[in-house]
This record gives structure tokens, C-alpha cells and sequence, in this order.
């Protein structure tokens, strides 16, 4: 049942008597607005030498010289193409498919331009389950735009033509003595490797290693033991009806990540079924926050975990050792797997090549369909052995020259400092780099290398999946990619884009078509990461091997990648460190996660200041003698005692601008490229100011926000048990607070013209966030700094809320309370009563404005600034607003941003709006808004006009799924429908009258037209 | 901004006011002269026409029919060659000259099976104009041709002819201009006459009466009237009222005009006539400003669109000029579009070597405003001059409407959508109007008035 559970938002709201809490939920605004600090204390006004006269005069002078000023505007110049080229309209937007593929990201994508300058990335829908369109890959538009990228080749820091580089590059290549090293990110495209290959024919001591900066090692290496192929394992999670993840963050980055559209897709009940997950693991992560059941386990019961469950389904009785609760999970996974048939599922992110051999040997026993190992993911290709190997040879000196292609491992190796001593004894370092990054500036030639949206490729998604990049704007600096200058230090006159064509040619129906789709199948001209299958693998021993594991002292840490940093490639891109961390809701920060015992247990805390602000402790974090200082400290709920988590990509210094320069950098705990570390934690000094918006924007205690109900309660009961609609009294009558002799308002008619509607369904939302990124693509929502953030005043249009809940009902605790028989029992069963921090549940609500047909933000507007259309948005203008923020405080959902500052082409704000580079990713369609305006959601009221605009010209009906928003087209799970509730036949239609819909905060009686989908739980146990 | 011309500004309606009243008074003279210029006019085009015909004469009886050749070369050879002067083909003034009758009508006839006979003088033509084919006229007679020889051998007209035109022209212009000023200089110089012989005659009259000793009477003191005013509390009150107002009611109208940038006509870098484009020659404003039907900006033509014709027309016709701007200020600018383009006339090829031209944009909307030209023009039909004026009668653009926020919805209130044949609207539409109990729907009715459907 929905309504009688606790949901909090952060540890401190489970504290009854925490002042922040009750202040929050008293204001909309933590802050008073800081008079004083513009206006200065008495003193300082007394002791000023202006007087209230010279005050005056000089308003006067301003106001006069103001007005003045206004008569004369600007002369403005539009210049237009002399020779405009056909397929650019002004004003009409372009679109273009294409792959990013940077050595972390492997996703079809199809660019925006207008004007030719890319602007957004959006999905590209030809391309089926190929890489999912992240935030990561939404943001990546913004990075080429980024004013620190390398601008023309350089020579010993001198700037150089490429002639001169390519006469130097060829001279130093050619009188190399010893091996050239060619260390690159995984490319995995067939052209390269073709290309690379003719290169180490002109040079035969060319030897190339693939380093992936977050390594899949061990999946490459078992799946090659298995199936002769350096590949990882495709999966199908549409297919699943039992997954089983130990340790594997399968929503997040795990071997590639994109599973998340397939896996949403399950999710869904449909016809009284949906898949059932179960995680086991020691960070709290997305995949965990989305399961149905979480058991939280050290790094090294994983392993044991794991093992138990290849016992279990292989037949065996158990040999684990694991605490009982644990084991007993277990037991009911694997019998649960068992009777899902082909639907059952075992994942594993373990970094153990006996763990990942071993749920190839499970997955093949229980039959899965939805593993598929004859069409494998080709998307990571580095073999840690020889990264090392190679530094190793650099070292003794035997190395001539080393080249490096989409890598930085200066910053991303552990041993990074050891890699620039031995950099320094290589004669010819070559870098390949967008920007003067840590590696970049160790080597003696730069070669500033194209942004992909500046470039040509081709990639190898998978076996038989491929996709093209091609270029979409005009190289912005004096760059050429790395493939065109192997090409010309091969004597190759061909261009790279010919090169690629000519690979295909023959194998491919039609190149244009290719081109045009951006994905296509076909069977590689090129063998990638062909191998020998080894000796048959035992699985007995790697079982056995696993189930016994070297219990270390220490604390476990295990390394992960959030989805808004990825690895650190993009870190220069401010709407990435602005968007905040699906779970712990921090922007702008990396930060060790603990469990709570863990936290009490080393003197660390968590404390939220005044205003809602967090606080955490610093703790030295040291592995194997590296010692990582100062880094902050979140408790996280869920995370496995025993156990610390901390992400990669933070703490960059080179190349990146001030502002940027945040968190921690964790490779060096990244020891021999393995994620699971054993460490030492020891308090450290002072406290970290993080900007998390875990606290902000509070529901004035109303928590009836999110209903939940388990799949068995939705099959059985009757949809006014878990879903029932709130009601009011009516002269003592109660009446459901949708009928309309209740309602304060006169409705009007809007069953006439286009009523939009969106609906978000809880089940299929993963939180992953590409919606927030997408809306900040589309709308121009400025990226504010870390320290306003701290402040409440993020910009957010669209944010996505996380809730905690402990595991239970509050009847479920009542009963477990009655049923307490014994003392011992007791201690321990209201121990856990009274710990809901320990193993939560978590629910993802994305939350814009709801549009609400009896909006209470437009009556309270004085200016009538914010006023409804027929179309059904809530309309905001901007050239009418005057900053009351009336509607702020009024509106119940806490969905309107107020603009405190200019954040445009202002100083104090050097994001990407303050430099002409960056602006160019602005959409011309959206107004910028500027200071002391009140904005928010508009339902993409530009993407809608243009939609109907377009079928006007062409005189036709509209269709339905023609009309979306950026978040409807960017999430890829489905999660979010979008449409018009007036077309007959519409999926948006059919989401109204479903049983799950509900209104956030329905008895407010807003009436919103954007509507949730209850969350259902599949809690069905074996 | 510069701000070169205000049509409606108050001062000029005042002049025009007075300028009224001044000729209103004077009528007779100004029609008399009216008269005279019509009539002048008149003689001028008789003249012109029968010099024209004296001239055809002379040529036909030398090869045939101008008349008839001029509407044959108009309608065949104007596209690529030009009477005087080289363009895609040759100039053709001079050609029987320079080549025989007989070669001449088969080169018309098939150009190509005359340069794959090798002939020489064929073949040197071919090559000088870059290897461009001229079509074959296998339907032209010997006649025919003859015809278009004799227009094409006129001799040159004389440039003068134009000019002198031109100059009468402006001289009739500004004589009306003197003429008037001269009846101002006299009737002032008559209003002050006047003054002074009255101040005179006042001077000799009181110097009689002292010399005749009659006392002129003193007028008691009265109370000066500013001081009564003052001590007139209700009218000080009154006029306080009425003063506040006054100045209220300019100082709202001078705030409602900032911003408002009706009459802006910024001089361009190239003298571009709307007038001679789209008003003499009537080309359609979507030929050049073809993004207007799809994208919500019309969009400054690119210069290869002015190529388009312009590769051809590298000067205007002597009738174009106007009193105020002659061909050769029409020429220079015809130059300066070469100049930008980076195109050749002596070579008739590009250099490469573009200069984009800075033009300076005269309706600016806000950036909070959005306006999509593709939905007027396009769905619903509203013609070009609606919103920006006689836009065929400007030699320089102005803006024509104020713009203003107030000027569109107006406009939304009245018009009623153009929904005839378009699908999108059939169901909208029978809504609509049952709702309304209208027939048509005005764009307000739509919804065309709500914020956001400009402001997002």
C-alpha cells in the first residue's frame, strides 16, 4: 500500500528534532536576502563619505542618463553567407547522425545543428540498443565549445604549422631507435585498425596497446579464454525476467554501459508480469537503487556471493560461509533464476577473471537468452598487462618513441608519475589531445586532435553492429585528427573520410545510406580483437577460488564512475559537474561514501548547516601506501558496512578551467586497474562544504509523493487499495478530490485544439539523469558554481528526486513490532526497526513543473507574468516578470528557479556562457533569460510550436508521437510519454485512464497535466 | 542608431501642415505651374518617340526589322548576350562587321556543327568564352536573324539623352521646391514691411501729437495679470491640473516611443532599390528571400543569389535612373556587389577573393520575442507588404510598422486564420466555430494571443 510509508530524502530528516528540517519546510527560501551584505553594517555606512544627497544625485544622474541611453539602440549588422550552402536554411535545423566514441562512451547519437554549428545530441532511433545516450553523451556537444582545448599543433610548447610538425614528426619516427609505442584508447574501429596496421608495416617496431582508462580486463580476458574473441558479452535485459547482479552496476557504466533502455523496458508491468532484480552489492549504486531487493555485501562477499550462487544453480549444497541473512538471499536468487527459464540472468561487475568466467558458465548453464555471446560488444579492448608492460619497457629504456591517442595516463594510471619518469627517457612523446591535459604537457609534440563532432570514424559496436561518425561543424581550431595523420606519415594522400569509404566500399549496400543512418550491419572487413581460445577453462576451481577469499583487515573500497563524470573525459564541461549525483544528489564533488556505523565508528560526520547545507568530514584515505588526502566524506545509506566507495574522473588539474578543478582525483588508489581496493581511513582536519541539493526544495512535509505498491498487491487488489484518490469533505461528505463539485476553480473547456500532456512512469525511470542534461541543452538553463548551488539556487529546470524508504510498510512494522516474542529478538529486531538508514529502498521521481490547470503559482503573480494557454502549459514570461517570486513560494511542487544573478557573459560565472565558445551551444530558439526573472519548465513550448508549425505547412494532422520535449526524446527507457490528450488513439490517452496514474499531491487540487505512473515492486520471493 | 528619415515624425507633419496652408493660399499660382510641367512632360516623350522611330528607320532599310529583332533577341539571346557589351557570350554590336552574313547564320543555326568542322574562327570563339555551347536556333530564318542583326547594330544611344532627362527631371523637381520658397521669402518680406510701416506710422502719429500738444490720456495702473493669476487660487490649481497633465500626456508619449523604431532607414553598405527589384521588375520577395516559407527568418538573400542575374546584368538600363541616382551611382553599386562576391565582369569569372557584406538589419525584434516568418507567409498567406510597407515603392528600406507588441495582437484580433485546404485545421476549425458560432476563426480565437506563443 502507498500512502502510509516513510520517505525522506536525506539522514537528517529521519532526526525528529533537526531545526534545518523544520526551517526548510517553513520557507521556500533558506536564505533571507543577504540586505546587509550589498547595504553594509551601520558603521561602515556612517564612516562612508557619500551622503544621502550625493546618493541621490547620483540616481538621479543614473536614471536620467539610463533613459536617455534607451532611445538609441544599437545598429545591428546581419551578414549573410556570400555563397550559402544549399542544405542551410537559416532558422531551420539540421540534423545529423553520428557516433561518439571516446574510449568510454560508445553511442549512436544524432547532432543538431543550426546554422552548422552543433548544438544538442539527441538519440538517434535508428540505432537499436547500441550504446546508451547518456549524460555523459548529451553534455558531450558543450566540449568542443570548451575555450582550454589544445588550437593548433605545438613543438616543445612552441605553436607550429602542420607542415613543420608532420617534416619534424616523420624525421624523429624515422630515426627512433626502439620500439614506438602506440598507447590508444579503445578505438574499436576497423578503419583504424586497418590504418594502424599499415603504420606498423611502414614502421615494423610499432607496437600498439589498447589501455581503457576504467578497465574491463577480466571480462575480456574470460570471455577470450571462452570464446576466442577479445569481447565482452552482449546482453539483452528486454528479455529478463530474473536478473541477479553481484556487484555489477549494469545501469550505470558497467562493460560500456546502455543496457538501462532494455533493462527499463522490463520493468513496466505488463499483463501482471515484470522482471525481478536482485542486487548484491557494497556501493549503493543506480542498479541497486532500481532493485527490487538489495542485499548489501562487501567486495569480497561478492565473490563468495557469487560462488555460492554457481553452487546453488549447479546443483551443489552450500559451501559458502556467508552470514546467514546473505545466504539466504542467495538461496532464493538462485531458485528464482532457475525458474525464469531462459529469462534468468547473473551479471557481474567482480574484477576477477575466475568471477567473470564464472557467470559466463552460469549464464550458460541456466540457458539465458538474454546473454549473448555470438554477437559481443567490441566497445572495450585494453589489456592492462601490456599498459603496464609497455611502462615497464619505457623505463629500462628500450622504448624509441611513444604515441598517444585518446588517453591521458599521466593523470589516470595509478602508478602516474611513475609513466611521466619514464615518459621523460622516451625520445619521441607524441599526444594526441583536445586539451593541454597532464599527459599533453609532458610531451614534446602536441598534436591537437578534433572533437568527434569534428571528425571522421568509423566504430565496431558490436560484433555485427557498426555506426559512422562524421563531422558536423567545421574543425573550430588548426586540428587534424589522429587517423589523418597517420595516413599522411604513411605516405597516404587519401583523406581519413576516404579511407573509411574505401574500407567499406563493397561491404556496405550503400554508403550514403550508412552515412545518413549513422548504424549499420555488416561483418567487419577488419578482425578486431581476434584471439585463440586457451585451454578449457575450470570452472570448479574458479568457483572454489572465489568462495575462499583472503579476508583483508581494512575497510573495502570499491572504485566506481557516476554517471555524470564517467572516467574524468569530459570534466571540463560545466553542466556535467553541475548535475548531481542520481543518489547522493552532490554536484561539483567526489566524496567517500560510508555506511553509517562506519562513519560512527572513525569519528567522521555528516552535518547539515543552517540553511540545509551538507557538511561532511575529511578522512586520508591510503591503499597499499598511497595516500589520497583530504578527501570529503557522505555517509550514504545502503552502503555496505565494511565497505567505501569513492568515483574517478575528479581531482583533474591540467587543462582545466579553475572552476572545474573539484574533488579528488582516485586513480592512484586505481592499483593495477582493479576498482576493489582494501584501505585505511583515518579522520583528517576540517570539514567539506558540499553543494548537494539533497535538502533543498523540501515538500512543506507534504510526503505523499511517491506511491509504491508491490506487483502482488497491483495483481490482486483492487486499484483503490494502492492507488486510491485522495479525498476531501464536501459538508461532511467525503468526495474524492478529483470530482468537481469540490473544486474552488470554474474549469474551462479544453477538450478543443492540442491539450499536452506528460507522463513520467516510475518503474521505467532510472534516474539516470540524460533528462537533466537534455533539458539544459535545450532550454539554455545557465550552470550557476558550486557555491550558489550550496545555496539553493540551482538552476535545474528538470531535477530528478530521490527517496529513501526503509525496506518495510509501516504496518509491516507495526506487525513485526506485535510479533517481537523474547528479549534477544527484540534488541535485534528493533535495531533494525529503528536503522532504515542501513539497506533503504530508493525511488527516482523526476520532478519539472507539473503545469497544473489550476496553477497557484498564476493568481499569486502581480504582473500576471506566469499565465496558462489552452495548449495546457504554464506559460512564463520573462520580458514580464519583475522577480516578486510570489509564484515560487506559492507553488507546492518547488519546480521555479529564480535567476539571482546574470549569468550570462558575467565574470563571477565563468561557465560556458561567459566566453564567446561556449556560447555557441545556446539555442536561438530559447530565450536567455536574464537576472531577477523567475523561469522554469516549459514543456518545450519552442519544440511543440515548431511541431505544429510544421504540420500547418504541410497541411496535415499531426500524429501521435510527433510531439515531445527534450526529456520525452531523450530518455531512452520510455519512462517519459509525452502527448496530446485531446488526439483519439494517443499513447498519452491511455496512460490517463491506466490504473497506476496519479497526481503528484493530488488533494492540492492543482490538476496538473503531468501525471506519474506508480512505482510496483516485484517482491515476489521464491 | 541613425536614424536617417522619420516619415510621420510631429516636426514633419507640422512643416507639411504649414506647407499646406501656405499653397492652399496661393493656389492659383501652383496650378498654373503644375499645368506648365504636365504639359512639358508631354513634348518630352513625343520627342523621345519619334527620335526612337527616325532611328529604327535608318536600320531596317540596312537589314531588317529592329522592332521585330528586339522582342526575338529579348526573348532568345538576352540571357547571354548583351548589345554593348561582353557577358556569358560576346557583345553582338559590331558583328556583322566582324564576321560574314553567311557564317554568321550558321553559327546561329548550330554553333556546335560549326565548331566540329573545324572552323577557325569558330573554334577561337569557342575557346575564348571558356567552351560555353550556344544553343542552336535551327527555327530562326535567315529573316529572323537579319531582324536581330538590325536591332543589335543600332548604334549605342547616346548616354546624354538620360541625363538630360534626368536633369529636367530634377530641375522640375527642384524648381517646384523654389518656386515655393520664393512665395514664403515674398509674403515674409510683405509681413515685414507691414510691421514697419505700421511701427512708422505709430511714430509720425505720436510725434504729431507732442508736436501738436494733444496729451495722450494715462491708462490707470492696473494690477499686472500674473499677479491676479497668482492670487487665483482655482486657477492656479486649474492650470497646475491641466499643466500636469499636459506634460504627462508627452512624457508617456515620449516613453512609449523609445524602442519603437518606426521610419528606420540605416543607410546600407550597397545601395540595394527595393524599388528597381521588386517594384519595376517585379521579382517575387521569396525568390531572394527564400527561407521566408520555411524558417522563421526571411534571411538576407546570399550573394550567389543576386548572381543568379546579376552574372549577367552588370549595369542597369539608362531608363532606371532616377533623378536622384544616376546609372553610373547605379552601376557603382553593381560593382560593389562584384567586388563582395569576388566575380570578374572583365573575365567573367570568380577570383575566390569574397568579402561578405555587413548589412545593417532594420527590423530588430527583441530577443524575448518570437516571430516566425514561415508561419505567416507560408499557413497563412499574409503578403510581405502587410507588415513591411510599400516595400516595391522604397529605394531605401525602412521600417515601415512600429512593431510593437500592441501592433501585432491588433492584428491576431482581426485576421481570420487561413485554414481553406489545410488539413491540420479541419478539426480545430469545426470545433472552433461551434464554440464561437462563427465561421471563420480570427487568430485570437486560436489562441494567437496567449504569452507564449510569442515569448518562450
Amino acid at each position: 500500500m502507498s500512502s502510509n510509508k516513510k520517505y525522506w530524502k536525506s539522514v537528517e530528516e529521519l532526526n525528529e528534532n533537526s531545526s534545518v528540517v523544520e526551517t526548510l519546510q517553513q520557507k521556500e527560501f533558506a536564505e533571507e536576502i543577504p540586505v546587509d551584505e550589498f547595504l553594509g553594517d551601520k558603521g561602515s555606512l556612517e564612516s562612508s563619505k557619500t551622503s544621502r544627497r550625493d546618493f541621490l544625485k547620483y540616481v538621479g544622474f543614473s536614471t536620467a542618463a539610463a533613459s536617455l541611453a534607451a532611445c538609441e539602440g544599437p545598429v545591428i549588422k546581419s551578414i549573410p553567407y556570400v555563397v550559402q550552402p544549399e542544405r542551410i536554411v537559416p532558422g531551420v535545423a539540421n540534423y545529423y547522425a553520428s557516433t561518439i566514441a571516446n574510449g568510454f562512451d560508445f553511442a549512436s547519437v544524432l547532432v543538431k545543428t543550426r546554422e552548422g554549428r552543433p548544438i544538442k545530441i539527441e538519440n538517434n532511433e535508428l540505432a537499436k540498443s547500441k550504446g546508451g545516450v547518456n549524460a555523459r553523451v548529451h553534455a558531450s556537444v558543450l566540449s568542443m565549445y570548451d575555450a582550454n582545448r589544445v588550437k593548433r599543433p605545438m613543438i616543445d610548447g612552441r605553436n607550429v604549422s602542420w607542415e613543420e610538425f608532420d617534416r619534424e614528426v616523420t624525421g624523429a619516427l624515422d630515426g627512433v631507435s626502439g620500439d614506438i609505442i602506440l598507447l590508444t584508447q579503445t578505438f574499436a574501429s576497423p578503419s583504424t585498425t586497418k590504418l594502424i596496421n599499415e603504420f606498423s608495416e611502414k614502421y615494423p617496431n610499432v607496437r600498439h596497446v589498447v589501455y581503457d582508462i576504467v578497465s574491463e580486463n577480466d571480462v575480456l580476458n574470460a570471455f577470450q579464454a571462452k570464446y576466442g574473441k577479445r569481447a565482452m558479452p552482449n546482453y539483452d535485459f528486454s528479455k529478463a525476467k530474473t536478473i541477479v547482479s553481484v556487484g555489477a552496476d549494469f545501469l550505470g557504466d558497467w562493460q560500456g554501459g546502455g543496457y538501462d533502455s532494455g533493462y527499463a523496458k522490463g520493468r513496466v508491468p505488463t499483463n501482471g508480469e515484470m522482471s525481478r532484480h536482485v542486487q548484491f552489492e557494497s556501493n549503493m549504486s543506480l542498479t541497486g537503487a532500481n532493485a527490487d531487493k538489495r542485499i548489501p555485501v562487501t567486495p569480497s562477499q561478492q565473490k563468495a556471493v557469487l560462488a555460492a550462487l554457481y553452487g546453488y544453480i549447479s546443483g551443489g549444497a552450500s559451501t559458502s560461509n556467508l552470514p546467514a541473512k546473505i545466504d539466504d538471499a542467495v538461496v532464493k536468487a538462485a531458485s528464482q533464476l532457475r525458474d525464469a527459464g531462459n529469462g534468468a540472468v547473473v551479471v557481474s561487475g567482480i574484477p576477477d577473471v575466475n568471477a567473470q568466467a564464472l557467470v559466463l558458465a552460469i549464464n550458460e548453464a541456466l540457458g539465458s537468452a538474454v546473454m549473448d555471446v555470438d554477437n559481443p560488444r567490441m566497445t572495450r579492448q585494453g589489456d592492462t598487462e601490456k599498459v603496464f608492460q609497455a611502462i615497464e619497457d619505457m623505463k629500462t629504456g628500450s622504448v624509441g618513441a611513444v604515441l598517444m591517442a585518446g588517453v591521458n595516463p599521466a593523470y589516470s594510471l595509478p602508478n602516474g608519475e611513475e609513466f611521466a619518469e619514464a615518459l621523460a627517457k622516451v625520445d619521441v612523446s607524441l599526444a594526441f589531445s583536445m586539451k593541454p591535459d597532464e599527459t599533453a604537457t609532458l610531451c614534446k609534440y602536441v598534436a591537437a586532435a578534433p572533437h568527434y563532432l569534428e571528425s571522421w570514424g568509423d566504430v565496431q559496436y558490436t560484433t555485427s553492429d557498426f555506426g559512422l561518425i562524421q563531422p558536423t561543424i567545421r574543425p573550430l581550431f588548426d586540428t587534424r585528427q589522429f587517423q589523418d595523420c597517420l595516413l599522411k606519415w604513411t605516405n597516404n594522400n587519401k583523406s581519413y573520410q576516404e579511407y573509411i569509404k574505401e574500407t567499406w566500399t563493397g561491404n556496405i549496400p550503400s554508403w550514403i545510406q550508412a552515412l545518413h543512418d549513422g548504424v549499420f550491419k555488416a561483418t567487419s572487413p577488419v578482425e578486431l580483437g581476434g584471439a585463440e581460445v586457451s585451454e578449457t577453462f575450470n570452472v570448479a576451481t574458479a568457483a572454489s577460488a572465489l568462495g575462499r577469499p583472503s579476508e583483508g583487515t581494512g575497510l573495502e573500497l570499491t572504485l566506481y564512475t557516476k554517471p555524470s563524470m564517467g572516467a574524468g573525459e569530459q570534466a571540463n564541461n560545466p553542466w556535467l559537474q553541475e548535475m548531481p549525483d542520481p543518489l547522493t544528489r552532490v554536484s561539483w564533488d567526489n566524496y567517500l561514501t560510508i555506511s553509517e556505523s562506519d562513519a560512527k565508528a572513525l569519528d567522521l560526520e555528516n552535518i547539515n548547516v543552517s540553511n540545509g547545507a551538507l557538511n561532511g568530514s575529511y578522512a586520508n584515505v591510503i591503499v597499499d601506501g598511497t595516500l589520497v588526502e583530504n578527501v570529503p566524506v557522505l555517509i550514504q545509506p545502503g552502503q555496505a558496512k565494511g565497505s567505501v566507495g569513492l568515483a574517478l574522473g575528479y581531482g583533474k588539474k591540467k587543462g582545466m578551467q579553475k572552476e572545474m578543478q573539484v574533488g579528488v582525483n582516485a586513480y592512484p588508489l586505481y592499483k593495477k586497474l582493479n576498482p576493489v581496493q582494501s584501505v585505511t581511513v583515518e579522520k583528517a582536519t576540517g570539514m567539506h562544504e558540499f553543494a548537494c541539493v539533497q535538502l533543498h526544495n523540501t515538500l512543506m512535509g507534504r510526503g505523499d509523493i511517491i506511491k509504491e505498491t508491490t506487483l502482488e498487491v497491483f495483481n490482486t487488489k483492487d486499484v483503490h487499495v494502492w492507488n486510491s484518490v485522495p479525498e476531501v469533505s464536501l459538508d461532511h461528505v467525503e468526495k474524492p478530490v478529483t470530482s468537481p463539485e469540490v473544486d474552488m476553480w470554474d474549469g474551462f473547456d479544453r477538450s478543443i485544439g492540442h491539450h499536452f500532456n506528460l507522463s513520467i512512469d516510475l518503474n521505467a525511470c532510472t534516474g539516470c539523469g540524460a533528462c537533466v542534461i537534455a533539458c539544459h541543452a535545450e532550454n539554455n538553463v545557465p550552470v550557476v558554481g558550486k557555491t550558489e548551488v550550496r545555496r539553493s539556487r540551482d538552476m535545474h529546470w528538470l531535477r530528478i528526486d530521490r527517496y529513501y524508504s526503509s525496506g518495510r510498510t509501516f504496518t509491516d512494522d507495526l506487525e513485526k513490532k506485535e510479533n517481537i516474542s523474547g528479549l534477544g529478538n527484540s534488541l535485534v529486531e528493533f535495531a533494525e526497526l529503528e536503522e532504515p538508514a542501513d539497506n533503504p529502498m530508493v525511488v527516482f521521481q523526476p520532478v519539472m513543473c507539473q503545469h497544473c490547470n489550476h496553477a497557484p503559482c498564476e493568481t499569486v503573480c502581480p504582473v500576471a507574468a506566469t499565465s496558462h494557454g489552452r495548449q495546457g502549459q504554464n506559460q512564463m514570461i520573462y520580458n514580464r516578470c519583475v522577480g516578486t517570486r510570489y509564484c515560487a513560494n506559492n507553488c507546492p511542487y518547488k519546480v521555479r528557479r529564480f535567476n539571482w544573478f546574470s549569468y550570462v557573459q558575467n565574470e563571477e560565472f565563468d561557465y560556458h556562457m561567459n566566453n564567446d565558445l561556449g556560447r555557441m551551444v545556446i539555442n536561438p530558439d530559447v530565450t536567455v533569460r536574464s537576472r531577477g526573472v523567475m523561469e522554469k519548465c516549459s514543456m518545450c513550448i519552442q519544440i511543440t510550436q515548431k511541431t505544429i508549425l510544421d504540420a500547418k505547412r504541410e497541411g496535415r494532422v499531426i500524429e501521435d508521437g510527433e510531439f515531445r520535449t527534450a526529456c520525452s526524446s531523450a530518455c531512452d527507457k520510455g519512462a517519459m510519454t509525452f502527448g496530446d490528450i485531446n488526439n483519439e488513439g494517443a499513447l498519452i490517452r491511455e496512460k490517463k485512464q491506466d490504473d497506476r496514474m496519479y497526481h503528484l499531491l493530488e488533494y492540492v487540487g492543482t490538476k496538473p497535466n503531468v501525471m506519474y505512473q506508480t512505482k510496483v515492486r516485484n517482491t515476489t520471493e521464491a | 542608431m541613425k536614424k536617417v528619415k522619420y516619415r510621420h515624425s510631429t516636426s514633419r507633419l507640422l512643416l507639411l501642415g504649414v506647407a499646406f496652408f501656405i499653397s492652399f493660399s496661393v493656389l492659383g499660382i501652383a496650378q498654373e505651374g503644375a499645368s506648365q510641367e504636365s504639359t512639358g512632360d508631354g513634348q518630352e516623350q513625343t520627342n523621345e518617340s519619334s527620335g526612337g522611330s527616325s532611328e529604327a528607320d535608318t536600320a531596317a532599310s540596312a537589314l531588317g526589322d529592329p522592332a521585330a529583332g528586339k522582342s526575338l533577341f529579348n526573348s532568345l539571346c538576352a540571357a547571354c548576350h548583351k548589345p554593348y557589351s561582353a557577358s556569358i557570350g560576346p557583345a553582338l554590336h559590331g558583328v556583322t562587321e566582324r564576321r560574314e552574313m553567311e557564317w554568321i547564320y550558321s553559327w546561329i543555326k548550330n554553333s556546335q556543327e560549326l565548331i566540329a568542322s573545324g572552323d577557325n574562327q569558330a573554334v577561337a570563339i569557342y575557346e575564348e568564352y571558356n567552351q560555353t555551347a550556344m544553343p542552336a536556333f535551327p527555327q530562326l530564318s535567315n529573316a529572323d536573324i537579319d531582324n536581330i542583326l538590325a536591332y543589335v547594330e543600332q548604334p549605342k544611344p547616346e548616354p546624354q539623352a538620360a541625363q538630360s532627362s534626368g536633369a529636367s527631371a530634377s530641375g522640375e523637381a527642384s524648381g517646384g521646391g523654389v518656386s515655393v520658397n520664393v512665395i514664403l521669402g515674398i509674403l515674409v518680406f510683405v509681413l515685414v514691411m507691414l510691421l514697419a510701416v505700421l511701427f512708422l506710422v505709430n511714430k509720425t502719429l505720436r510725434n504729431f501729437a507732442k508736436a501738436s500738444g494733444v496729451v495722450v490720456p494715462e491708462k490707470p495702473k492696473r494690477k499686472p495679470i500674473w499677479k491676479a493669476f497668482v492670487e487665483n487660487q482655482f486657477l492656479v490649481l486649474v492650470t497646475a491640473v491641466f499643466g500636469l497633465l499636459f506634460i504627462g500626456y508627452f512624457a508617456y508619449g515620449f516613453f512609449m516611443q523609445v524602442g519603437v523604431d518606426k521610419g528606420y532607414q540605416p543607410i546600407q553598405p550597397i545601395h540595394y532599390s527595393h524599388r528597381i527589384h521588386a517594384g519595376e521588375n517585379e521579382i517575387d520577395c521569396k525568390y531572394c528571400h527564400s527561407s521566408a516559407r520555411t524558417s522563421k527568418h526571411a534571411g538576407i538573400p546570399s550573394l550567389n543569389v543576386c548572381m543568379n542575374c546579376h552574372k549577367t546584368i552588370s549595369e542597369v538600363a539608362p531608363e532606371t535612373a532616377t533623378a536622384e541616382y544616376s546609372k553610373e551611382f547605379y552601376d557603382g553599386e553593381i560593382a560593389k556587389l562584384y567586388d563582395a562576391v569576388g566575380w570578374s565582369p572583365s573575365e567573367q569569372a570568380y577570383t575566390g577573393e569574397q568579402e561578405p557584406v555587413k548589412w545593417v538589419r532594420i527590423h530588430n525584434l527583441p530577443d524575448f520575442a518570437y516571430f516566425n516568418h514561415s508561419q505567416h507567409v507560408s499557413v497563412a498567406g499574409v503578403q510581405c507588404q502587410t507588415c513591411h510597407g510599400p516595400i516595391q515603392e522604397m529605394e531605401v528600406v525602412y521600417q515601415d510598422a512600429p512593431l510593437t507588441m500592441g501592433w501585432c495582437i491588433n492584428c491576431h484580433r482581426e485576421t481570420k486564420v487561413r485554414m481553406e485546404g489545410n488539413e491540420y485545421y479541419e478539426k480545430i476549425h469545426e470545433e472552433l466555430a461551434k464554440k464561437y458560432g462563427v465561421e471563420e476563426v480570427t487568430v485570437a480565437q486560436m489562441g494567437g494571443l496567449e504569452c507564449a506563443k510569442c515569448h518562450y
